[in-house]
């Protein structure tokens, strides 16, 4: 055999901002690419080192083990209260939350709406997989209607249960908001797609424009009782038409440098809001 | 007895109680004493009673609420009605007789009436009838020297109000000669 | 200065920049103090949007590695529970302020000491204490506020400090402590701030899906208690030396019992007050010193009796122990307590 040189060519490695260890998430569960698209990204924008993430209560709780950067385990819901206040305390920090969708639009709505309107300039990644994973399969406040779930047997009865909420929607009227995008992975070029709203989110907070947020329309397949191919199926006949994939807001696209650009201009008629614009005596 | 005074200053919310007695415990700051100053608070302040308890001691002070004073100085009708029975045997109360029409007498109490609502207004320092009570209650206890009132009165009169310190010494000088 | 005010600038003067509140009655003070205050020393005064939020906001601060505090009132402070505990899992310093009021439920905003079983015993779930200071003077608000932070982070746990309405409201002359740049704090190896590649990454968490692990982490934890049971108790005594019956009691009820202690000698009566600084943990040295002379124990609270069961757990059985105490904000007198001194001193002395 004749001795050929050939240079070793890596077309694919693990992430440096992903460690080398086994995750806890169930075969076919889109967590492990969401958690790799966030990674690449840490890698891409070179943030590592000075990047700390939020790991939520739910299936991605054990995430503090996953990533490299360093990583604080938030109470169920809190993660962006968590994560405000590490951003105050080092603004020059990048700062995540990855959260779940009971943590999210459940428990923690309340720290949800008041980072976004307080306009923390922090990313959050969030997985929409219309179900509580790590309980056991209960209903989420993004469970659909009729969605059979453990605690909703007879499906989600929106007359008693209510209705699931739009996450992107619901934050997109907030004036703190710089960017918000609604992605799934279910194929490769949505992966890619995915990919690219997640680093946009972290651009959006490194260039200091304002909360930024990804939601990611997910799947479980462990409790939706479907093989990953059915999930993805299922995914994309029902949760699509609910939760309309796109970019539900960009203040940058809208011609703003950042979010408190874009809430000056839409309060532009309230004089309070405006105290350079005042005339003299006209301050309060 | 060690010289140890305590005072109860009660009426409505917006009357000044409150500053009245911050005024003496900045007076008691000032000599270096021992001093508490507490206010009721809560719901009270919005325009319901509102008192507050001040102790000027020379030694450490146990509890700085007043159950018994030796003074009740009275800004209206429901307070003096409230703690006239609870003052101390040989102690003073300062009533304004334009917000307390009907004064009680107590044996071994000393009852001052002063139209201090009045004098005030008459005296063009409307809405500083307070001050002038504590002038009167100045007269009646010397509890600290005559100057350090004035001093006091600097203290507490916040900056964006400076022009009012004048106004207030006026007010502690008619109080004293009512 | 106010009680309120005293603690904050306290606090601020500990190097402490990062204050997160939510209004409540009778702390409100406090929160006006450092929104006023931390702007101009380049701090940050946050309002979140509830109490579980503030906390929660402590505990990413912590975790940032900066001396951070919240204050609120009792209910308040129920709802600071669950991020007072995952403080004590993941070992975060920090100050928590509790200005009490009548409970239970809304209850009333009049001074109370209702929450001292929550703070010595249960402010959250699970396996933990936290020291908890219990002022009884604007001076002491102060000085107490001041040294919190550093038990805080020399033994990395959160720390309350217990006052009550009656000293946040209440004016007193009051001595400040020296400020403390923040810049000159030790360092906190163990912070997430960024690895920026120098170390291996940081975590803080207090999840442990191992039982043994936890159980591991926990008797460690106790270990770290047990020298804080040891080194931090603190308590003042007054006239306790031939104090036939001693009069234990804390924050305001503590200047109560002063009064009406200073009454009862006045009438030759031996009482004398033992008055706990620190409530966790229970100052058990100072009141084994009262115990030879000791014929009767009265501890007087604004409760219906919770720190009697520690002043039991400390005579156990050696002397009878009583106790007199007003709830729902009333505050008791002087006099009320002199009488319960008087009638115990007259049952004993027969």
């Amino acid at each position: 055999m004749t001795e050929e040189k050939k240079e070793a060519k890596v077309v694919f490695e693990r992430p440096h901002a992903l460690l080398p260890v086994v995750t806890n998430y169930c075969p076919g569960c889109a967590h492990g690419i969401v958690q790799r698209l966030v990674a690449e990204t840490l890698d891409e924008l070179d943030v590592e080192g000075r990047t700390v993430g939020i790991a939520p209560v739910g299936c991605s709780v054990m995430a503090y083990d996953f990533y490299g950067c360093d990583m604080i385990e938030a109470a169920h819901g809190r993660a962006p209260a968590v994560a405000t206040a590490v951003k105050r305390v080092h603004p020059g920090n990048v700062v995540f939350a990855y959260q779940g969708d009971g943590d999210l639009a459940s428990i923690g709505m309340a720290e949800t709406v008041h980072a976004a309107t307080r306009g923390e300039n922090i990313t959050i990644i969030f997985i929409n997989n219309a179900i509580y994973g790590m309980t056991g399969g209960q209903m989420a406040p993004t469970s659909l209607p009729n969605q059979v779930t453990q605690t909703s047997p007879y499906g989600r009865d929106v007359a008693t249960a209510g209705y699931p909420v739009r996450v992107c929607e619901l934050l997109s009227s907030l004036d703190g908001v710089a960017y918000l995008e609604r992605v799934t992975v279910d194929t490769p070029k949505n992966v890619r797609k995915a990919k690219r709203a997640i680093k946009k989110a972290f651009q959006t907070q490194v260039e200091g424009r304002g909360y930024s947020l990804v939601e990611v329309v997910s799947t479980c397949p462990t409790n939706w009782g479907m093989t990953p191919q059915d999930a993805f199926g299922w995914m994309r006949e029902n949760m699509l038409p609910y939760y309309p994939l796109g970019v539900y807001k960009d203040v940058v696209a809208d011609g703003f440098a950042n979010a408190a650009e874009a809430a000056a201009a839409r309060s532009a008629a309230c004089p309070i809001a405006h105290p350079e614009a005042m005339t003299e005596g006209g301050a309060r | 007895m060690s010289r140890e005074l305590q005072i109860v200053l009660a009426g409505f919310g917006g009357q000044g109680v409150l500053f009245a007695g911050k005024v003496m415990a900045y007076a008691g700051l000032i000599e270096n004493r021992e001093l508490s100053w507490l206010p009721s608070y809560g719901p009270e302040m919005r325009g319901g009673t509102a008192n507050c308890s001040v102790t000027l001691s020379d030694e450490p002070i146990g509890s700085p609420l007043v159950t018994t004073p030796d003074v009740l100085v009275a800004m209206n009708q429901p307070s003096f009605d409230k703690f006239i029975d609870v003052v101390r045997e040989g102690g003073v109360v300062i009533a304004d007789t334009d917000m307390v029409p009907e004064l009680k007498e107590r044996e071994g109490v000393k009852v001052v009436g002063v139209p201090a609502t009045s004098l005030a207004e008459e005296a063009g320092l409307k809405g500083l009838g307070n001050i002038v009570l504590l002038g009167k209650l100045w007269a009646e206890t010397q509890f600290c020297e005559r100057a350090t009132v004035d001093a006091a009165i600097e203290k507490c009169v916040p900056p964006r109000k400076a022009a009012l310190i004048d106004k207030n010494k006026q007010a502690i000088s008619l109080g004293i000669e009512a | 200065m106010k009680g309120n005010e005293a603690l904050a600038e306290s606090a601020m003067r500990a190097g402490c920049r990062f204050f997160f509140g939510y209004p409540i009655t009778p702390q409100t003070e406090l929160a006006a103090y450092m929104s006023k205050r931390m702007p101009k020393v380049g701090g940050t005064y946050l309002q979140a949007e509830s109490e579980v939020a503030a906390i929660n906001m402590v505990y990413g601060a912590a975790a940032a590695g900066a001396r951070v505090m919240t204050s609120s009132s009792s209910p308040g402070v129920s709802l600071k529970g669950e991020g007072v505990s995952y403080m004590a899992g993941a070992d975060l310093p920090g100050v928590i302020i509790n200005i009490q009021r009548g409970g239970p439920g809304l209850g009333g905003i009049q001074p109370s000491q209702s929450d001292y079983w929550q703070a010595t015993r249960a402010l959250g779930h699970g396996d933990f204490h936290i020291p908890v200071y219990a002022p009884s003077t604007v001076q002491e608000m102060a000085d107490l506020a001041y040294g919190a932070f550093d038990v805080a982070d020399k033994y990395r746990t959160p720390v309350m400090i217990l006052g009550d309405g009656m000293l946040g409201q209440m004016m007193e002359p009051v001595v400040l402590p020296e400020p403390v740049d923040p810049a000159t704090l030790p360092e906190k190896p163990w912070a997430t701030t960024g690895h920026a590649h120098q170390r291996p990454h940081n975590v803080i968490n207090s999840l442990y899906l191992t039982a043994d692990e936890l159980e591991k982490l926990n008797v460690e934890r106790y270990e770290r208690y047990a020298v804080i049971e040891r080194e931090e108790q603190r308590a003042e005594t007054y006239l306790t030396e031939d104090a036939d019956v001693v009069v234990v009691a804390f924050g305001a009820a503590s200047r109560v019992a002063r009064s009406a202690v200073n009454a009862a000698r006045e009438r030759g009566v031996k009482a004398g007050l033992l008055r706990p600084v620190t409530l966790w943990p229970f100052p058990v040295v100072a009141l084994e010193a009262t115990i030879p002379t000791a014929k009767v124990y009265l501890s007087v609270e604004m409760n219906m009796g919770q720190m009697v069961d520690d002043v039991r757990l400390a005579v156990n059985g050696r002397a009878p122990v009583d106790f007199y105490g007003r709830t729902g904000g009333v505050i008791p007198t002087p006099d009320e307590v002199l009488e319960r001194i008087c009638a115990l001193s007259e049952k004993v002395g027969e």
